[in-house]
Order: structure tokens, then C-alpha cells, then sequence
């Protein structure tokens, strides 16, 4: 491991990866991506492989939006030999109520507004995306075609393996223990394999983006919590888009490669960075997609996991820099959809890291947006 | 023996020589080798592959057996179909 740095990333997930390629291909030299596990230990290997443009606030539908755009060339993009998985068969957002109908023409209204190509479908027009989908239990539905899946795994893999050809160091298994600031710059970042100088820290740890702030006394208003999650055995294909309900608690899509991958959230769930399994989410996920897909309960469960969900006051990430602390840059807070928006997260971040005109406004992913400001919160979260 | 030849991880088709290749890119870790090649992520979760994999880590890193760490066990052990859990759930109330 070098002792020297410009700029070191901390967390190997999706958004240290893309941050590291997107500064990278600016042209920054002297990059280290640090990781206390292996690639895509944390969040972005738990999560559910949904890539969504149907949001409820304008910065998460630009970030999707824009996102999904890099998507679509990723694989040739990044030069990677292996295989994203990307498909895009859509998104079926379920309304189960009048409420959720009304609150869902207004998201369409406003997706459509930034060129996102959802439309609101009636009950029975859903069930023609999705034949087995029990009605009884559907309001309404919206539908965005270009929304889809991508494998976590290999996606940042091809991150991964980009940054490495333009000479990006990543180092797994090494852990953060400090980070020395004097005169407030920063010094240098102390792991558990030696120390390195640098003056330049991302902080990308997801999960422990809190803890990487604390290190440099920045507090930095996002928890983490437990969002577990399913797969099955792999059947033929019978499924085209993610089916989801933010009322009913559930979303639930089958892969390219057969398995259907299926979560839920309890709203009981104490804040901390536990990410075991419990029965009592097998119970209700079984219940619920039971319910709602009916045929999917004759389809075998093979495993089940949690993983943590890094929440900001407003369900929109936090990709910013600090005044209170030069250097000291972050991207966190997503509230369970940092891997969907991956692509804007690196270039955004790196254009502010290296003073460059911002491809999209910004003020609204800044951590400076919570101090006294009334917060508008994103609803259409699972 | 031609590692193309042989099937290392029967659930997710993964060769030996697939798994020669992942060690060549770097990996070193079951749970690397699962993320990105399947291997024991299919029907018997690794109750059939964990243990060989487990070798040909010790094998080409020349590390005791012991040193090298088996896969993450998570539940379940077996796979059960969603609406027996539902019906079973029910019961129980």
C-alpha cells in the first residue's frame, strides 16, 4: 500500500467505485479505494438490483434519469468483459388505495416533466404487464418501461476494474480506524494495514458513513437500519417488470437469471448496523407477495439476508462537500437507493472535488440543505 | 484433469476453471468468488461446493485449510415454497 495520496476513497460499494472511475477519467492521479471487506461487502451487494426513475422529488428523478442514461452504454463504456445484467422491462408501481392513485399522477406528472417516460395505467391495464397480478388488491398502477435491473455484483465490478486500468489502487480487507486532521486539514487516515497521507478523504462507506464522519468530529444527519431481503430458486421466466407497493411493503422482480428477489421494511426496526435475518420478515414477506402475486408462494425460498439502509431527514443522498471541513467529501444518505444512482453520485462528487462546473444543481445534495430549512420528504420509498 | 471439465458448483454451473480464473483476477475469498461467478448461490447453498472451493483456496494461496473461512451459512437450510411458510404462519395464530 502506498503512504502518500491525493484522494482516498473510503468503502469499496457501487458509489466509492464510480467516485474513483469518474475522478479517474477527469484526469486525477494518486486515487486509493479503501474497503475493511471485500468488493460490494456492504449495501450494494445486499440490495435488491432495482434501477427506478419513478420518484416523488425532481433531485432523485434527475439523478435516476440521468443515471439510467449512463446505464444503457455501461457495459461498453467501462470496457468490461463480463456481464452487467442490465434489463429493462420496467417498474410497476402498485397504488392500493385512492390516496396513493392521486399522490402517483402527480409523481407521472412530474417524471414526465424531466423526460422520464412513466404513464399511469388503470388496474386492468396492469394486469396485462403482469397476468397473475391479484386486482382486488390494486387502486391503480404506474408503469415506466425503461426502468429495470442491473447485477450488483458485476455492475460494480466493471466500475472496479475501469478505475484499476487508469491506475486506481484498491485495497480490500484494509480498515479505517482514524483520520488525523491538524489545523483543520486533513493529515493523514490511519487503517489497520499502515497510514497514508493525503489531504483529500470521500467518505462512501455507506453503512458507516456516520462512524467515517465522526472520525473527523463532521456530524453528519443520516442512521443506519436493517432492510431484509429474499431470493428464490431460479425458474423459467415469468415475470418482465420489478412489481412494487410502497403501501402494501413489498417489492419483488425476477432476475435475468431466474430467481426472484423480494424485500420488505419493518417499521419497527430499531436504527443501528445489525443485518441478520428474522424469521418474523419471512412471515410477512410471505404473506405479502402471497397476496399480491399469487403464483410466486409456489416458488421455493433458497436464502434470505438484511442489509443497511443509510437514511438522510429527507430520503435524498447527501453527495457533498463540508465547509467545515476542506478535503472532507461525502456520499451518503441514500435511504436504500445508492446503488440505482451510482453513476451520478461519481461524476457529481468528483466534479466538486476537483472545483468543476457541476453537471446538474446541486444545493439540493448538499448536507448544508437540513440546517433551518423546511425538509420535503421523498415518499415513495419501500 | 481439465479443470474446463470439471463442474465445481453443480446449482450455478461454475467450473474449476472458472474459479482458477477468478483467483487470477485478484479474488481470494469464497464470498468474492459467490458475488461474482454464483458459485453456491443456487438450490443446496453451497452444501455441496463450499468445502472443495474451500480447498482449491488453501491449494493456490497455500494457506492450512483451517485458515481459510468457510462460506457465510444464512438461512434457510433448505428450500421451503413462500406459501407453506404463509400457511404455516397461519397456523401458528
Amino acid at each position: 500500500m502506498k503512504n502518500k495520496a491525493d484522494y482516498v476513497i473510503v468503502g469499496s460499494g457501487i458509489s466509492g467505485a464510480s467516485i474513483a472511475y469518474h475522478l479517474a477519467k477527469f484526469g486525477a492521479k494518486n486515487i486509493v479505494v479503501l474497503d475493511k471487506s471485500y468488493l460490494t461487502s456492504g449495501a450494494t451487494g445486499r440490495c435488491g438490483a432495482g434501477i427506478r426513475q419513478q420518484w416523488g422529488t425532481k433531485m432523485n428523478c434527475l439523478l435516476a434519469k440521468r443515471s439510467v442514461d449512463f446505464f444503457e452504454t455501461a457495459q461498453e463504456e467501462l470496457q468490461y468483459d463480463g456481464n452487467i445484467e442490465f434489463k429493462q422491462e420496467g417498474y410497476l408501481v402498485i397504488a392500493s388505495n385512492e390516496e396513493e392513485t392521486k399522490e402517483f399522477k402527480e409523481n407521472v406528472a412530474l417524471q414526465n416533466s424531466l423526460g422520464i417516460p412513466s404513464r399511469v395505467l388503470t388496474k386492468e391495464e396492469a394486469k396485462t404487464i403482469v397476468p397473475y397480478l391479484n386486482t382486488d388488491v390494486v387502486h391503480s398502477a404506474t408503469f415506466c418501461p425503461t426502468d429495470g435491473h442491473l447485477n450488483p455484483f458485476t455492475t460494480t465490478e466493471a466500475f472496479y476494474k475501469a478505475s484499476e486500468r487508469m491506475g486506481v489502487e484498491f485495497h480490500f480487507f484494509t480498515e479505517v480506524l482514524d483520520i488525523i486532521v491538524h489545523n483543520n486539514r486533513i493529515e493523514k487516515i490511519i487503517t489497520d494495514k499502515g497510514e497514508i497521507q493525503t489531504s483529500n478523504v470521500i467518505n462512501a462507506a455507506g453503512g458507516w458513513s456516520k462512524q467515517i464522519g465522526n472520525m473527523v468530529n463532521i456530524n453528519i444527519p443520516v442512521y443506519s437500519e436493517n432492510h431484509e431481503i429474499l431470493v428464490t430458486e431460479p425458474v423459467e421466466k415469468m415475470q418482465g417488470p420489478m412489481v412494487i407497493s410502497f403501501s402494501k411493503n413489498i417489492y419483488c422482480q425476477q432476475t435475468p437469471h431466474g430467481a426472484f428477489i423480494m424485500g420488505r421494511s419493518d417499521p419497527d426496526m430499531p436504527e443501528g448496523l445489525d443485518m441478520s435475518s428474522s424469521w418474523k420478515f419471512l412471515d410477512e414477506m410471505s404473506k405479502t407477495v402471497t397476496e399480491l402475486l399469487p403464483p410466486i408462494g409456489d416458488i421455493r425460498v433458497i436464502r434470505q439476508w438484511g442489509g443497511l439502509y443509510n437514511m438522510s431527514p429527507d430520503h435524498q443522498p447527501i453527495i457533498s462537500d463540508t465547509k467545515d471541513l476542506p478535503g472532507f467529501y461525502m456520499a451518503c444518505g441514500f435511504s436504500g437507493h445508492g446503488f440505482m444512482l451510482a453513476p451520478m453520485t461519481g461524476l457529481l462528487l468528483a466534479e466538486i472535488i476537483l472545483g468543476l462546473t457541476p453537471s446538474m444543481l446541486i444545493e439540493d445534495l448538499s448536507i448544508e440543505r437540513f440546517e433551518g430549512k423546511e425538509i420535503k420528504k421523498e415518499k415513495s420509498v419501500v | 484433469m481439465d479443470p474446463n471439465k470439471v463442474i465445481i458448483c453443480r446449482c450455478s454451473d461454475v467450473t474449476l476453471q472458472d474459479v482458477y480464473d477468478l483467483f487470477d483476477k485478484g479474488y481470494k475469498t469464497f464470498e468474492e468468488l459467490k458475488r461474482i461467478k454464483r458459485v453456491g448461490m443456487g438450490p443446496c447453498q453451497a452444501t455441496t461446493c463450499g468445502k472443495m472451493v474451500q480447498w482449491e483456496i488453501a491449494k493456490r494461496f497455500n494457506l492450512p485449510l483451517e485458515e481459510v473461512k468457510f462460506n457465510n451459512i444464512r438461512p434457510l437450510t433448505m428450500g421451503v415454497k413462500l406459501k407453506s411458510i404463509k400457511e404455516s404462519a397461519e397456523d401458528e395464530k
